[in-house]
């Protein structure tokens, strides 16, 4: 009996998982949390190990930026998707907070607008396969990612 | 939460196992500093083995200690970096840990005392 549950699970895994989660972000804790609600989502979704790192570092990037660049924090949401025999993570980031005046600016390597080490945003588009910003000052910004894996 | 910082002879070890806030890295950075000003420490090995995920204002806090620590004199070494952390870091793009590192604290340990002889062999 066990056996054949661990058979199941192992033929079709996490690629029939319909799941998300919303994480808050006004306090420093939240950024922690954030990070290990896309650990755990990254896991049921069965993403390798190296990827659900780099989710979960993409999303402590997000969330930073969230605490660290808005003054009422933000959302963040993590979404288990599919797509043709592909398993994805989707995370949005979305805050009503000042708004990115240049957002080519904010791309660049090294660029920070707080003094920081500045190469967050363009650190998460190179750890995600999909990348999707729009700010608008004195109105907020909405940041999409998405990392894709293949159904074992 | 107040990380430990050990003195072992001439090396201060310490190891970072909590979520890093902001508040506890400036917290840390002053300890190390005062610590290695206190002890006359002639390095500082820092154990990152149980952080899993590195991102850019952790790598920052990492950097700016390191720095602090050599304008009073220590030798910085860096070690226990997870695998995933060094492929995540890099696939990040940049440079983004400027620290001597080492795979283990045993050979953290000895890269410190390698630089701090190579230090004192310099002239001048």
């Amino acid at each position: 009996m066990i056996k054949h549950e661990q058979a199941r699970h192992d033929n079709q895994p996490a690629c029939l998982i319909r799941q998300f989660v919303v994480v808050r972000v006004t306090e420093e804790i939240h950024i922690a949390q954030a990070q290990r609600q896309a650990k755990a989502l990254a896991r049921a979704a069965g993403f390798r190990q190296v990827a659900v790192y780099q989710v979960a570092t993409s999303v402590s990037e997000l969330a930073n930026n969230l605490f660290f660049h808005t003054t009422e924090g933000g959302r963040i949401t993590i979404t288990a998707i599919r797509q043709e025999g592909m398993i994805g993570l989707e995370v949005i980031a979305e805050d009503r907070g000042p708004g990115i005046p240049d957002v080519k600016l904010a791309m660049q390597d090294g660029f920070s607008a707080n003094g920081g080490l500045g190469g967050g945003l363009p650190g998460v588009k190179r750890l995600m396969d999909e990348f999707e910003i729009n700010s608008e000052v004195g109105l907020g910004t909405r940041i999409m990612v998405r990392r894709w894996q293949a159904c074992r | 939460m107040k990380i430990p910082i050990l003195q072992l002879k001439n090396l201060l070890l310490t190891s970072i196992q909590v979520e890093l806030t902001d508040r506890d890295a400036i917290d840390f950075q002053y300890d190390v500093v005062h610590k290695v000003a206190e002890t006359g420490a002639e390095g500082l090995v820092i154990d990152i083995t149980a952080m899993d995920v590195v991102d850019s204002f952790i790598a920052r806090a990492l950097n700016e200690t390191a720095r602090m620590a050599r304008l009073v004199g220590a030798e910085v070494v860096i070690c226990g970096m997870q695998p995933t952390v060094a492929l995540t870091l890099v696939e990040m793009g940049r440079e983004l840990i400027d620290v001597e590192s080492a795979l283990n604290l045993d050979h953290g340990f000895e890269k410190a005392q390698r630089l701090i002889s190579a230090k004192k062999r310099m002239p001048g």
